[in-house]
Formats: C-alpha cells, structure tokens, sequence
C-alpha cells in the first residue's frame, strides 16, 4: 500500500501517519498553535496506597504487574544515567521473561549500554523506539529491521509530544539517585548521583502510571524534590540503578588539539568581536571538547572586560561551575550534568538550579535560542 | 644479490596524512598498484597516476606498488615513492612538486624571532596546519626528531613541505643534521626557498664559515637571489665559550640559540626547571648575541601540558636578556609571544620617559627628570627600545605621543 504524502511548509513529502497515527506536517515558523492541555492523566489518589504514604514494592516486575503492563504499551524512560543505566534494559528483559509483546520504547535518550534492547526488538517486546538511537541501536533501526518505524524526537519536541498528548505514555520508569518511600525524587546523593533528573518531568507529570526506582531510598522528604511524589504511583529500592564511572565523566576535559584550540580561540574572539559577546550573554555551552574550549577562551574574555553572563544553561561541566564560583556567571540553569564537579556545585551552590528540559526548547516554553540576547554553541 | 624491494614512509593506527610504499622492481608485468586507503573511492585515480608519473620519471616500467595510505597528501605521496625508488635505483633525478608562488618570499635580519615551531621533519601530519598558528617561525626539522633510518626520506619529504606547504608568512627554517651529513642536508633544502638554516651543536665559527660556503655555492648555481640567514644553536660547554666567534663568524648570523638538552648533558648536570645550571651558559649567549648585535633566543621549554611553567619561564628568559624561544607545541606559541612582547606596564612607563626625555629636549634641559627622579640616557634609551618593539607589535599607535597627549588634555 502507497504511502499517503503530503508537501510541508519546507517543500517535503511527508506522511500523513506513522505507526498508525496521525503526524502534523510541519506548517511553517510560528504557524503551529498546539493545544496542550494541563491535566489528563489519571493522578493516584491516596486510598491507592497505604495510610503511611509508603509507595514501596518488592520488585520492578511487581510494580510492572502493579502498572497493568500489557501488549502495545508506551513505556518511557530518562537518560540521566547516561552509559551507565542499568535500569532501561531491566525493564525489556522482565517484559520478554512476562511475555508481553510490542511495546513502544520512549526514551528521552539512549546510549551505547541499551545495546541489549535489540535482543527485545528481535523477540517482539518492543514493536519500536521512538526517541534517540545511537550507535548498534542506530544501526540496526537504520538497517531496516525494526518492526514499528522509528521517530525520532528532539528533546524539546518530545515533551511538546507529551504535553499535546501525541505520545500517551503507559508507565514511566524513573531512575532516581535518591528517592523516598512516597515517590519524591532527585538526581543528587547515593552512589549513582548524576546531578539532575530535569528530563523525567513530563513524563511523571503525563504518564498513566509512574514507577519510581532508586538504590538509594531516604526517609521522608527527598529535598529538593525533582520529581514530585504525588504523581508516583509506585517505588522500586534495587541494588544499583547504575555503574557511577559511566553515569558522569570523572572530569571533562578541553581538547589538546592545536588545531581545535585555534578554533575555540578564533571563535570567542569572533563572539566578542561580532558583539554576540557582553556583559549580560546568557549561554549555553555543550560537553565536547572543542566546545568546552570555546567556553575557557569566553570565561577568559568576561574576566577581562569585568562583564557577566546573566546565566548559563546547563548541560553543565566543571568550565561553566568555573564561571559561576569565579563571579563571571549569575546562574546555572541545569538540565543535565556531565562531571563530577557539577555534581558538587548542584549539591552546594543554590545559583545552581536544577532546571528541567520542560521549561524549554518547545512550543510551550521559554524560547533561549530566540531571546535576542541569548546565543548558543 | 641487488637489493629489489624497499619501503618508505609510515603507517600505523596512530599515523595520518602519511603513507607507506613497498615497491619492488620487476623484470616483467608492468606496473601493478595495489592501493589500501580510507579515501580510495575519491581519489584512487589521481593517486595511481601520480605514482605512475613518477615511476616513468625514473624509467620503470615493471614494478609492484603497495601503498597503505591514510590520508596522504600528493607531496607526500610524491616523496615517500621517491624515497623508495632511490633505494633502489641511483640517480639524480628529482620529482618536484609545484613549487607555490606564495611560498616566494624574504625575511629581514630585524624581524621578531619570539616563537619558533618545530616540526619533526618525517611527520607530514603536523606540517600540514603549523602555518595557522602565527608562529613567527616554522622549522623543519632534519636533526633530532628524525630517526637516523629516516633520514633520506625526511629530506625529501622536508623539500617538498617547502614547495607545497604555505606557512602563512612564518620565517621559513631549516634545521640541518651536524657536521657533513647537515653540509649534504642543504642540497635538498637551499633551492626551494629557505630564509633561515639553524646549525645544531655549533662549536665553532669555521663550521659556520662551511655552512655559508655551501650555501653560496647553491645560491650560485640555481640563481637564488633571496637571502638564507644563520642561527647557530649552542649546546655545549665549548660552544658557549665560542659563541661570540659564532656569532660573529658569518655576516648572515642573524640570532644564537642555546639548546640546554645537550648543554647540561655536556655539563653532567640534570636540568631543572630553576635552571641554575644553565644561567652562566644563558647570560653568555645573551651577551655574546648582543655585542654581535644579533638576538639571543632561548632554548625549548619541555613541558606542553604545564602552560603556566611556560609563563614563567617566559619571564626569566626576557629578563635575562633573550629574545625569543623555541616552540615544540603550537600552544607555546601564543604564551611565548605575548611574553616576549612588552606588556601595557612597561609600555606606559616607557611612554612616560620617552616623553619627558622630549620635553628635556625642547626646553634644552641637559637633565631628563620624570617626578623627582632623574633619568640617566641609557635608561631613556631602553624606554625607546620598548616603544619601537610596541609599534612594530602594532600594540600601540606610531603616532602614539599625540595620542597620549589627547588624552592627557
């Protein structure tokens, strides 16, 4: 059966319908007013639970049981884990060992360790991934032998996707470094800290059911709560949710290259020069290596001209904590973290706040890379 | 029995924009080339006729190629097939690249020596971009950072870097090998337009002398008209107490480096980062250089990663005297420069004394006071020196008294 087509606002032919449901063409920069709605999902109620708030069951394949997983389901998950996550995979092999057939995998990333979700795609666990797939899981999308077909979402696009009810997520399967008996959680604390869990808030907002996993449970408030108990349905306590030393690098480092040092060099000097550069930038710098240098020559350029960036948002490494403890940057907003020195600056600094990826990058959000004083590297 | 396969060049997991060629000599079946590289598809065929050229330059007619390529250029590929056909076959052809019109260009005896780069010359990867990073200087170098199994390659490798490579404007040096085999090295560097040849382990002003004859004799016969300047580089106990006939030992020695390696290995001292060891032997060549009224140039700093050793270093160097460093980085390069350069301090308070110096002048005072203090004429004329440095650096203004004066009103 031909596909049905349709040309969008940026002359492409694209489907009308993926997997079965309706896609919205792109219709041109502003032109698209999606109508988001702030309640829908059923949210526990307190006779769903015991009078002591305490959420707690034995296994994830309890709580799997407990959720009402069935064939067809959208499960989702964060990535805060990185290449350390030990949970994602947990939850495909406990659904292939239950029998359960097609599932949707939502992650809001994927990384090399979820390679052993291809065993579930071959067995028909999972029908599809719709999210990022890297590396192997790329590889094998792109080969054509995944059953659903594969969308891939950007990390703003997915939470608009959440918001606007275009993704109904089943069970969301929360990693969480430190969580209590009632569901509150953070990205901080235990032997899996990994700073913030900014990129799980739609999806314990949106989802039908939330399960909470940590492998370090605490008593009663997990302070400051990420992720708010009253939207948690159950808690898992496992022995690892993740491997630490894959979680967030021990250290990132600027590159050594000559060559990629010029260009770092040459292009803060061209944001300086270009006037992009003042007192009052708000930024955004990523994890790579070039770019972290880029952001060493720009701390370097604020110290010397006395200017200030309003803030800085994170992806946060131990260059923008710099700026921040130096007095060259007002604010870390963080929705993710990647060493273990922006681990401790989340822990100690309050001007270094947890931020989640909800609050930006889509339709119904703060738009940074629009904001006239605002740039991006 | 005749030697009929030779190999050239290098590979490895860690080697880029080089090759490898194997090439035996046949008595029958033509040339065959059998190709392993990353970017065959694009350019297998160009590689393959520039292999073929060269081998009909030579007059081979039956031959097996194998080159394992990982990214070479085609100079590269030119010399490492060269090299091989010459261990083959004795001859005096060469296979010369083009020969850059921008490459075509002179220094001055004057110009700023701070950063030097260099580069080992058998390693084409780290040629390739050298010329972007400002150095003041590029050497190639046949000398030590060449193994002595490679050193006909690098000769031919470094004469085609000349010819193909653009330093963005950098001095464009040579540092040859020690003895006969450096007189030999000039053959393949002199016609293709080097501004300066540095003389390692230099010991004495009749080698220097030897050096000049030789070049002349080059210059001579390919009709050179740019000039080829010297830098003699100290590296021991015997050259230190020569090196002010070093200095002074040909017209074109424009500047003395010290080389501190060997010196202290000379001494059978360890060099430390202090470097008292070394401070007679520095201050020497600071002084010999300078009453040869050439610029002494300080020895490389060894540690890449340890950035603000280097500052510091820096700053001992211009103290006592020198002029300039060696780079074996190109993220020296910048440190170097902007240490050697005069700072805005330095700038302001010589601006300050060359001015009250001009108003001694007009009032015909025949004493330069600036405040209460008087200030003596050698004073006044360093504080000249640092004012040219800082125009000719473009860090303040020719017509900086005016200026100042605009602002003072």
């Amino acid at each position: 059966m031909p596909i049905k087509t349709v040309k969008n606002a940026a002359g492409r032919f694209v489907p009308l319908e993926i997997n079965g449901q309706p896609v919205i063409p792109f219709k041109g920069v502003g032109k698209h007013k999606p109508g988001g709605r702030k309640y829908a999902p059923p949210v526990p109620t307190c006779s769903d639970y015991p009078d002591d708030g305490n959420k707690v069951v034995s296994t994830l394949e309890e709580a799997l049981r407990k959720c009402g997983l069935c064939d067809g389901m959208t499960i989702s998950t964060h990535h805060h884990l990185r290449d350390g996550d030990l949970v994602s995979n947990k939850i495909f092999e406990l659904a292939s060992a239950m029998g359960t057939k097609g599932l949707v995998w939502f992650p809001s990333a994927s990384f090399p360790c979820n390679d052993p979700v291809i065993r579930y795609l071959d067995d028909g666990t999972v029908n599809r991934i719709e999210g990022s797939m890297n590396g192997p899981l790329g590889r094998y999308v792109s080969e054509g032998k995944m059953e659903g077909t594969a969308v891939l979402r950007s990390h703003g696009g997915r939470v608009q996707a959440i918001q606007d009810g275009e993704v109904k997520i089943d069970i969301a399967v929360l990693a969480a470094p430190s969580a209590d008996p009632f569901g509150n959680a953070k990205g901080t604390g235990g032997p899996s800290a990994c700073g913030v869990i900014g990129y799980a808030k739609a999806d314990y907002m949106y989802a039908s059911k939330v399960i909470v996993v940590t492998d370090n449970l605490v008593d009663f408030p997990c302070f400051p709560m990420e992720i708010e108990g009253t939207y948690v349905d159950y808690v898992v306590v496992v022995d690892k949710i993740g491997i630490p030393d894959k979680i967030v690098s021990g250290t990132t480092q600027i590159t050594r290259s000559p060559d990629r040092l010029l260009i770092a060099d040459l292009t803060a000097s061209f944001l300086e020069k270009s006037g992009i550069l003042k007192d009052g930038i708000t930024m955004q710098a990523g994890a790579g290596g070039t770019s972290l240098a880029i952001a060493v020559f720009v701390h370097e350029i604020l110290k010397n001209k006395g200017w200030k960036s309003k803030f800085g948002f994170g992806g946060s490494t131990k260059y923008m904590v710099k700026m921040l403890e130096e007095g060259q940057m007002g604010y870390i907003l963080d929705a993710q973290v990647f060493d273990l020195d922006s681990v401790r600056s989340i822990e100690e600094n309050v001007n270094h706040i947890p931020y989640p990826v909800f609050n930006a990058y889509n339709y119904h959000s703060y738009q940074h890379d629009g904001y006239n004083d605002s740039w991006c590297y | 029995m005749k030697k009929n396969i030779a190999v050239a060049g290098n590979s490895g997991p860690k080697v880029r924009s080089d090759c490898e060629i194997l090439l035996e000599l046949k008595s029958d079946g033509g040339i065959t080339i059998d190709l392993i590289s990353k970017v065959k598809v694009l350019y297998g065929e160009s590689i393959k006729n520039l292999i073929n050229e060269i081998l009909d330059l030579f007059g081979i007619e039956h031959a097996r190629v194998k080159i394992t390529d990982t990214g070479a250029l085609p100079f590269v590929l030119a010399a490492r097939m060269e090299s091989a056909i010459k261990q083959l076959i004795s001859t005096d052809l060469e296979y010369l690249p083009e020969f850059l019109t921008i490459n075509n260009y002179s220094t001055t005896r004057e110009r700023f020596r701070f950063s030097r780069l260099y580069l080992p010359g058998n390693a084409p990867g780290l040629m390739i971009n050298a010329g972007l990073h400002s150095a003041d200087g590029i050497i190639l170098d046949l000398e030590d950072s060449v193994a002595p199994s490679k050193k006909d390659e690098a000769r031919i490798l470094v004469r085609n870097a000349l010819r193909q490579i653009s330093f963005n404007g950098a001095e464009r040096m040579v540092r040859i090998n020690q003895g006969e085999m450096g007189l030999e090295d000039l053959n393949f560097v002199i016609p293709h337009n080097v501004n300066l040849i540095l003389i390692p382990k230099c010991e004495s002003p009749e080698y220097v002398k030897q050096v000049e004859r030789k070049i002349g004799t080059i210059r001579k016969k390919f009709n050179i008209s740019n000039q080829v300047y010297l830098m003699p580089i100290i590296e021991s106990a015997l050259g230190v107490e020569n090196s002010f006939d070093i200095a002074l030992g040909s017209d074109n020695v424009v500047a003395l480096a010290i080389g501190l390696e060997d010196y202290t290995a000379d001494l059978g001292v360890a060099r430390t980062i202090e470097g008292n060891e070394s401070l007679y032997a520095r201050s020497r060549i600071v002084v010999a250089a300078k009453a040869a009224r050439i610029q002494p140039i300080d020895s490389v700093f060894s540690d890449v990663a340890d950035t603000d050793a280097l500052k510091n270093n820096v700053k001992t160097s211009k103290a006592l005297g020198f002029e300039g460093m060696g780079c074996i980085h190109p993220r020296q390069i910048s440190v170097i420069k902007q240490g050697f350069a005069p700072d805005r301090s330095e700038i302001e308070k010589s601006e300050k004394i060359v001015m009250a110096f001009e108003e001694a002048r007009k009032k015909g005072l025949g004493v330069v006071a600036l405040g209460s203090k008087m200030i003596d004429p050698p004073v006044v004329a360093r504080a000249q020196k640092i004012i040219d440095l800082a125009v000719s650096l473009n860090l303040i203004s020719g017509d900086w008294i005016n200026e100042v004066r605009s602002l003072e009103n």
